[in-house]
């Protein structure tokens, strides 16, 4: 981690917002950096000095009565008793319904979000020091045989410079604390990390592409695999990437 | 007796107070730092409000904090595009001169010297004077006690982005803070 990153996450960490691998990255630096250290004394030390509770404001009793005054009252119209008690049975087990099922989708995208966060850390990783790639090579036969008892299932690893991206190696990182092949290309002078592990169920599912910290990431399930592709590439060429690939996995 | 329509559409609003009042202290909050002034901060909370509940039926549940805010938030810019007394955004902040330098010695009358003895007085008024789009960064992270995932559907700008601008805004604010209290808490 060099001092740029640094002093960004030192803030995550200040806010209890890093997860404890990164907790860590940040620390160790910290602990060997006596500028970031500084920075962090600082930063708690504003934050003592910055009192939330009087920082507050009080809203007006007159703002909190003139709102309420232009919200409507209820509404008086005549209908049968039944249909009320229908209406309200049919609004319950609908608010149930969406209850649970938004549950599941914010705990989803939670968990989308905390990957995709740790996709993009690895990719900007790999591209510091001598971290890219652990065999070197623009041949697929002697990078897919790299994996074989290093992973417990060998990646797929696609010749695709008839279409424009040349293979560098892979090595293998972590996302979500699991192992993953991380396969690298090269468009002009774009890096483009693949990330691969097994996939839960064998269902294709559709690509979603995603940005964060200026870095396109395209998800997608294919054969078995989840694969997550992620570049400073536009998205478009990303897309082309992710699409020639799947061509090639297909075939 | 209650009907079926009444049931529905008083059901709504009152479900919308429940939910949305509570949050008042919070919304004036924030609305006095993005507005700087209480009668603008009034207005725009009003208008947050009735718009909320115009578009209640778009809210998809969760924390309606968030929510509230970014509509909130929406309201004070459509205000001040509309007097245009504020060009907002990264491109337009550097030539702002209000952004520059980010903290001014203002020239104090002797009672606004006394309501600076008082340091969240101090405070106020520093977080007042960052640019807009630190400002509100701070506002949502240090008062509201958003996360950073709130704070990016607030402002709808990506976590990575929320991230670098309070960073910034953390080290201006400091900056301002330690010229302020004139170096003294400097250790």
């Amino acid at each position: 981690m060099n001092c740029e990153e640094a002093n960004i996450l030192l803030h995550a960490l200040l806010d209890g917002e890093l997860d404890a691998g990164n907790a860590r990255e940040i620390e160790a630096h910290i602990a060997t950096c006596p500028a970031c250290a500084a920075t962090l004394r600082d930063m708690q030390q504003l934050r003592k000095a910055m009192n939330p509770a009087a920082l507050h404001y009080a809203a007006p009793a007159s703002l909190r009565g003139s709102i309420e005054g232009k919200l409507p009252a209820p509404a008086t119209a005549e209908t049968s008793r039944r249909a009320a008690v229908k209406g309200f049975a049919f609004g319950a087990a609908l608010s149930a319904l969406a209850a649970s099922g938004l549950l599941l989708m914010i705990v989803r995208k939670d968990d989308d979000q905390r990957i995709l966060d740790e996709i993009v850390s690895a990719h900007l990783r790999s591209l510091q020091g001598q971290n890219l790639t652990d065999v070197v090579s623009s041949d697929q036969h002697t990078v897919k045989p790299w994996f074989n008892g290093r992973l417990a299932a060998s990646p797929p690893v696609m010749d695709l410079t008839a279409q424009g991206f040349t293979l560098l190696g892979a090595r293998i990182d972590y996302v979500d604390a699991r192992p993953v092949a991380a396969i690298v290309y090269r468009r002009r002078v774009h890096v483009i990390n693949l990330f691969c592990e097994p996939a839960s169920s064998q269902a294709a599912s559709a690509a979603s592409m995603q940005s964060l910290h200026g870095f396109n990431v395209r998800s997608w399930r294919e054969k078995g695999i989840h694969l997550w592709a992620v570049s400073d590439l536009s998205a478009d060429e990303l897309s082309e990437f992710g699409e020639k690939f799947a061509e090639a996995l297909l075939q | 007796m209650a009907g079926g329509t009444q049931v529905i559409d008083g059901g709504r609003a009152d479900r919308f107070k429940e939910l949305a009042l509570p949050h008042l202290d919070e919304l004036y909050t924030l609305a006095r730092y993005l507005m700087r002034n209480a009668s603008d901060a009034d207005d725009a909370v009003q208008e947050c409000y009735l718009r909320a509940f115009r578009h209640f039926g778009t809210f998809r549940g969760g924390p309606i904090k968030p929510w509230l805010m970014a509509i909130l938030r929406n309201v004070c810019h459509s205000t001040y595009a509309a007097r245009a007394r504020l060009v907002y955004g990264a491109d337009a902040m550097p030539d702002e001169p209000a952004a520059d330098p980010i903290w001014r010695e203002v020239s104090e009358t002797p009672e606004q010297a006394v309501v600076r003895l008082h340091e969240s007085d101090t405070m106020r008024r520093l977080i007042g004077e960052l640019p807009a789009e630190f400002r509100e960064v701070i506002v949502l992270r240090e008062i509201n006690d958003l996360s950073y995932r709130d704070i990016a559907t607030v402002i709808e700008v990506p976590i990575g982005t929320v991230m670098s601008r309070l960073a910034r805004a953390r080290a201006m604010l400091r900056a301002a803070w330690i010229a302020a209290e004139g170096g003294s808490e400097r250790s």
